[in-house]
């Protein structure tokens, strides 16, 4: 199966796709005011990384990219956990998620 | 010789007393402070003494001497120069290491009472007894280097003794003054070392001495420059012209300082260290006679100030630079057992002197101004016969101490050609000067009518009259040797005398001379302060220029305060302080501080606390390293005609 996908897919559009997901996450990261998008931007980017991680682990061959995916992933859990918590606790001071309004360093 | 003599105690064990007393003495008792302070002296006496039983014949005898104990460590190993801490025992340093700390302990006893009711007894006693560590360094030391070491401590003893009042603003000046006058005399010793260490390769006393023996004709030159640079030391530390001016401001000190380190041994170690150098003095005629010049003038000179001053310790204080002259001079002329003589004798005579000054200024309540004083006689019998004692070996009346030394030094000087002549005159018009105001002071404290307030009297305790009466003895009977054999004694340290006379007897009349010079000064001391007490005020209105000049010390202190302290200070603030300090100085670190707070200003504005700013910079960032990885910047520059030579590229 995976070798079907390979001989069909090349490897340059998982890795033009895997660009694409990541500047899509850049960019929302950027633009949007919401908080928890901006925190869903940054899941999307490292699952864009992911993505070529994985890519570049099967051209190759090498298992390394397999596993580094894997501490990715566990590391974004973490902070899936800890922002959110973070950003509901930010919720209930400040009645707001907008990034800008977040300026100041205390609560 | 069998068995050590243990000479490193001798410096040490007034150290272990200075340490007891300067970290712990504040807690301990009295008493026990007193036992420390005493101890420490009395025992290195001891082993002084220990050491000095050959002299009697009780111990190894005198054959042995030098006697060296080195330091199995060594000090300085760096290349071909080594220095140890070597300690040696010679004739000169045994006589030397007796007066030291013989009339060191006696001191130390009198200042038990004259301390007992001021503040800071034990740091008083700790200050003295590292004074007694170094000044016995100075006179053990086997090498210049260490005996450099000494010399700077005891100017540092020194300097916190004047200082010990050092709530009173002029004590504390003093202490700077001498300190600083002695920085510019120790320049001179220092490049002497330096030199000294260039041209011989080492600076052991003995080693110079054997390269110079080895090489006889070796006169002159380096070998002047070298005397010179030492007696510019020298000159510093014993208050000789041009360096004198600390010795008569040190009296800020309390008495007994002035008596042990300001009279009867810091002062004479450039004396000492001339006699420790002397066969390098020996090989320079020129240096020798400028010493003896030195000597003789400031003798001369010290003499005329010395009689119109009114405090009792001053009068001392420019007695003591008029007889460390005659010392010098005794060195100029190659007797140096004559220079040592005087030493001993002078010990003796100027520390009872000070001793006895202290007495009376203890028992009137502070009072230094002679002229406040007088009548004493009556209320301190003690006092007065021990002072009269010393007043008249000083004079170099016989048979006390001084006359023998004094006498020596003269007729030394006598024998030396023509100009040791012109030197033996001055030597006695200063003794005629000398004994002049010293029965001065004789009459005007102890004699006539009491003019001061009819106070109460304290009563001299026996611990300051004990080393007084002891003091006073060794003042009648310490010349008694006779230079003859005093030098003959020191003759395998410092040579043979080498000059005698041809003339029969010229020896017992320039004695004669000498005494009645000084008869003659005690007759004109006694006609104007005795039989007509109003004669010295009239001779002053005769002579206003001459009595104000001699009054105001010869304005040496102006002309020093006009051409050296003020240039230097204005220098000091006008270019080191306001130029250097704070316009350069300053102006860079206040150029950096306005650096840093502009480019602060400026850079501020990024922390915005905006968190999509930050996230702009931060993509910004990233694109412009990708930009730098990507991009083949040196084909792209090649089209521009820029090629990059970077290794590796």
């Amino acid at each position: 199966m995976s070798s079907f996908l390979a001989q069909q897919v090349p490897v340059t559009w998982y890795l033009l796709l895997s660009a694409a997901l990541f500047s899509l996450g850049v960019a929302g990261f950027l633009i949007k005011r919401n908080l928890i998008t901006v925190f869903m931007s940054i899941e999307l980017m490292l699952n864009a990384v992911n993505l070529s991680f994985v890519t570049f682990a099967h051209e190759w061959h090498a298992v390394k990219g397999q596993i580094f995916v894997f501490f990715v992933m566990m590391v974004a859990a973490a902070e899936a956990a800890v922002g959110l918590a973070i950003i509901i606790a930010v919720f209930r001071a400040r009645s707001t998620l907008a990034v800008d309004r977040i300026d100041l360093m205390k609560l | 010789m069998n068995g050590s003599l243990y000479l490193w105690l001798i410096p040490l064990l007034p150290f272990a007393g200075f340490l007891l007393n300067g970290i712990l003495g504040r807690w301990f008792p009295k008493w026990a402070v007193t036992t420390i302070g005493l101890l420490a002296p009395l025992a290195a006496f001891g082993v002084v003494l220990n050491a000095a039983k050959g002299l009697i014949g009780l111990g190894p005898g005198l054959a042995s001497l030098p006697y060296v104990e080195t330091c199995p460590v060594g000090w300085i190993n760096v290349g071909s120069l080594h220095v140890g801490f070597s300690l040696v025992l010679d004739q000169l340093s045994l006589v030397m290491l007796l007066v030291v700390t013989g009339v060191g302990f006696l001191i130390h006893i009198y200042s038990v009472g004259y301390m007992s009711h001021e503040e800071g007894y034990a740091r008083y006693f700790s200050f003295l007894n590292l004074f007694l560590f170094f000044m016995t360094t100075l006179v053990l030391a086997g090498n210049v280097l260490l005996m450099f070491v000494g010399w700077e401590g005891v100017g540092l003893a020194s300097y916190l003794l004047i200082g010990f009042y050092f709530k009173r603003n002029s004590a504390a000046d003093a202490g700077k003054k001498a300190f600083i006058v002695n920085r510019i005399g120790d320049f001179g010793f220092l490049i002497g070392i330096f030199l000294l260490l260039a041209n011989f390769g080492t600076l052991s006393f003995s080693e110079i001495g054997a390269k110079l023996a080895a090489s006889p004709g070796w006169q002159g030159g380096i070998l002047t420059v070298i005397a010179l640079c030492l007696l510019a030391g020298a000159t510093g530390k014993s208050a000789q012209l041009p360096l004198y001016i600390w010795l008569p401001d040190a009296m800020e000190g309390p008495t007994p300082v002035s008596a042990l380190i300001h009279a009867a041994t810091m002062v004479t170690a450039g004396v000492y260290m001339i006699a420790r150098t002397h066969v390098l003095f020996d090989h320079a005629p020129f240096a020798l006679g400028v010493v003896a010049v030195v000597g003789a003038a400031t003798a001369l000179f010290a003499a005329t100030m010395g009689l119109v001053q009114n405090d009792i310790k001053r009068v001392l204080a420019y007695s003591t630079i008029s007889q460390l002259g005659y010392m010098f001079l005794g060195c100029g002329v190659a007797a140096y057992s004559a220079a040592i003589f005087h030493l001993m004798t002078h010990a003796f005579f100027k520390g009872l002197l000070f001793l006895a000054a202290g007495s009376v200024i203890h028992a009137i309540g502070g009072e230094q101004d002679m002229r406040k004083m007088g009548g004493l006689w009556k209320k301190m019998p003690v006092t007065f016969a021990t002072m009269t004692a010393a007043v008249f070996a000083i004079s170099g009346i016989p048979p006390f101490a001084g006359f023998f030394s004094k006498d020596a030094i003269l007729y030394a000087a006598y024998l030396q050609g023509p100009y040791g002549k012109a030197l033996w005159f001055v030597g006695v018009v200063t003794a005629l000067l000398t004994a002049l105001y010293m029965f001065r002071l004789w009459y005007m404290t102890f004699l006539g009518k009491p003019r001061g307030e009819e106070g109460h009297h304290h009563a001299t305790p026996a611990s300051m009259l004990g080393p007084m009466v002891i003091l006073g003895l060794l003042s009648i009977c310490g010349g008694w040797i006779g230079s003859e054999h005093f030098g003959a004694y020191l003759a395998p340290a410092l040579g043979e005398m080498k000059l005698r006379s041809t003339t029969p007897h010229l020896e017992l009349i320039l004695s004669i001379v000498a005494v009645l010079v000084a008869l003659e000064g005690w007759l004109i001391a006694d006609k104007y302060y005795r039989r007509k007490p109003e004669r010295p005020a009239q001779l002053a209105a005769a002579l206003p220029g001459g009595y104000k000049l001699l009054a105001n010390k010869y304005y040496v202190d102006e002309f020093y305060g006009a051409t050296v302290v003020k240039p230097l200070l204005a220098t000091s603030r006008y270019v080191l302080e306001w130029v250097v300090d704070v316009a350069i100085l300053g102006g860079a670190a206040w150029l950096l501080a306005a650096i840093a707070t502009f480019s602060g200003a400026v850079l501020q504005r990024w922390q915005s606390g905006n968190l999509r700013s930050y996230a702009a910079w931060l993509a910004a960032g990233a694109a412009a390293v990708l930009l730098f990885v990507v991009v083949p910047w040196g084909a792209v520059l090649a089209n521009f005609g820029i090629h990059l030579s970077m290794v590796g590229h």
